[in-house]
């Protein structure tokens, strides 16, 4: 302070007439938003037209988007996609607390999990998990299964077991993350109150990990909505499936690829509204979660924490 | 008076850096003691050994009647099962320095949840009990808050309940003002002088010298991972004889 020059009172500059406090201000107008939205329009307006006005029959689409075949076809893309969601998701947790485990054998038994079924296409697993039965034709249990593994592996079972094995091995690697990233000092608060390993990875490391990744979560569920499509190559009669074999006969190729596409869209939109409703609710008791009100966006949101992967 | 807490002998090394050179300790029922020291003397990892939650490379803790993590067989110490050591650990309560509270349990929650789990106690019970250490502690009003909502003063003072609704033989406590603001300082020492004056055995170790002097029947001074000096607070405190302590002192006291 002593080396500041203080004014001396006849020094002081005239101060000018300054505004009342309660004077209204107006906020700065912002010229590109409005122009990008009028080019924005403009282009939609552009590609409406020319989808309306291209070679597309819009009352087949209108006729087929409540097909029964279509609607029984969604049907099996919703269930193989619950499926093999649920079983990626038991898998992953499994694994990703087997990589976190102190025992050495477990912790390799999960990352040779990872490296084997992270490491190859999706599509090829389909159709290996397909074909099972060229390696192994007599599915055998002592006491429990005993059958041709063709009448095992149906396509529904293929499907579902290659979308959640593999989506499992991404899922592991998301909750080794999210284990690893809850706070030590609260681990050993539950060791000093004498709870188990067990107890402590329930009752503490998991609930929390499970916000931490629920975001990653989310965009799993609706990848797998649309990797279900894969499950067409196995001969499963989920949507794209039937409608590839109504276009094979009826030659609406197009049509039928929009009936499809306004389906998953519509499946996508539901699972990101109840994506935001899931995260709200467990955000509670986070340190500066502050859940919005709607789960779109007409601001800009803060990047949500993520796993990774 | 009866022993709380023998350490015997206990050493611990990081890497190749000895950080507790073969510690021995006597603490009795009823009895305050502070560990005084100067930062990286190994305050903080000798409460851990005492609870173990770090295992000493050598030497070991009895508690309570117990060798920590250990049975006495022949002439080996067998390592005990983890639910056995958990049994033990929750004998003794630990507030940690930066609180350690369960970010997505309320403050009830915190405090409920080691009774209903370990010790298997029905909700009802343990909130009852629960909201009179709350209230013991000054925090019965914020039940239902989390601890991200709470300052650094009413977090440590609901990990001081959350260690008591373990009805602990001792508590440890590990610098539990250091990282609050100083006018946060005082709620928290009031809630530990009524534990004290209330006959609860208590290892804290602080840097709070009024503290010590005021509560405390004994204090400890360590250095460089030994006991250089311990005693009635009042001669520690005033006439210590190691050149060390009087060094370590002179700075904490100006
Ligand atoms: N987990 C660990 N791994 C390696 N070194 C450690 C570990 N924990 C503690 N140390 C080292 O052991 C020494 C003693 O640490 P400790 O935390 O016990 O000191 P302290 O007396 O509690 O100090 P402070 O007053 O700063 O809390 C320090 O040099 C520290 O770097
Ligand atoms: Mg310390």
């Amino acid at each position: 302070m002593s080396t500041l020059q203080t004014p001396s009172p006849t020094s002081v500059p005239h101060v000018p007439d300054l505004p009342r406090a309660d004077t209204p201000k107006r906020q700065r107008a912002h010229p590109g938003r409005w122009i990008s939205a009028v080019i924005g329009l403009a282009l939609l307006a552009l590609l409406v037209r020319a989808f309306a006005m291209g070679q597309i029959r819009w009352d087949v689409v209108g006729q087929f988007l409540t097909a029964r075949v279509i609607i029984v076809g969604f049907g099996w893309t919703l269930l193989i996609s619950a499926c093999a969601l649920a079983l990626g998701v038991a898998l992953g947790f499994a694994f990703g607390i087997m990589r976190t485990a102190a025992n050495p054998t477990l912790r390799f038994a999960a990352w040779l999990y990872v490296w084997i079924f992270r490491g190859t296409p999706v599509l090829l697993q389909l159709l290996i998990w397909f074909n099972i039965g060229l390696v192994f034709p007599r599915l055998y249990i002592p006491g429990l299964i005993d059958e041709r593994m063709v009448d095992v592996i149906t396509p529904f079972v293929a499907a579902v077991l290659g979308l959640g094995v593999n989506e499992g091995s991404y899922l592991t690697e998301v909750v080794r993350g999210g284990i690893g990233s809850v706070d030590r000092g609260q681990i050993e608060a539950a060791h000093t109150v004498g709870m188990t390993p067990g107890q402590t990875m329930r009752r503490i490391v998991l609930p929390q990990t499970l916000r931490l990744i629920l975001p990653t979560l989310g965009n799993s569920a609706v990848g797998m909505l649309k990797f279900s499509s894969l499950a067409a190559t196995i001969a499963m009669g989920e949507m794209l499936n039937a409608a590839q074999r109504i276009y094979f006969i009826n030659g609406a190729v197009i049509e039928l690829l929009f009936v499809c596409a306004i389906w998953y869209l519509a499946g996508t939109t539901m699972l990101s509204i109840g994506q935001f409703y899931l995260e709200r609710h467990f955000g509670r008791g986070a340190a500066g979660s502050e859940p919005g009100k709607q789960w779109f966006r007409m601001r800009p949101r803060r990047a949500a924490v993520s796993g990774g992967a | 008076m009866s022993l709380a807490v023998k350490a015997v002998g206990v050493r611990k090394s990081f890497g190749s850096h000895e950080v507790l050179k073969g510690l021995d300790l006597e603490v009795a029922y009823g009895e305050v003691l502070c560990i005084l020291g100067p930062s990286g003397s190994g305050k903080s990892t000798f409460l851990r050994c005492i609870n173990h939650l770090e295992v000493p490379d050598s030497g070991y803790v009895w508690v309570d009647g117990s060798i920590m993590g250990y049975e006495h067989r022949g002439d080996v110490l067998q390592e005990l099962p983890v639910a056995r050591l958990r049994a033990q650990q929750r004998r003794l309560g630990m507030v940690f320095q930066h609180f350690n509270l369960f970010a997505h349990r309320t403050v009830l929650g915190n405090v409920i949840e080691g009774p209903m789990v370990v010790r298997g106690l029905r909700r009802t019970e343990a909130e009852a009990r629960a909201m009179q250490l709350l209230d013991q502690v000054g925090m019965a009003g914020r039940a239902s808050s989390y601890p991200a909502q709470l300052s650094g003063g009413q977090k440590q003072r609901v990990a001081i309940a959350r260690a008591l609704a373990m009805e602990p033989s001792v508590m440890l406590f590990d610098e539990p003002t250091s990282a609050l603001d100083p006018e946060l300082v005082g709620e928290v020492l009031e809630v530990m002088r009524g534990l004290a004056k209330g006959g609860t055995t208590m290892i804290v170790v602080t840097h709070e010298i009024g503290f010590a002097r005021e509560v405390a029947d004994r204090v400890l001074v360590m250095i460089d991972g030994e006991i250089r000096e311990t005693g009635k607070p009042g001669q520690v405190l005033s006439e210590p004889g190691d050149p060390r302590v009087r060094t370590f002192l002179s700075r904490v006291l100006s």
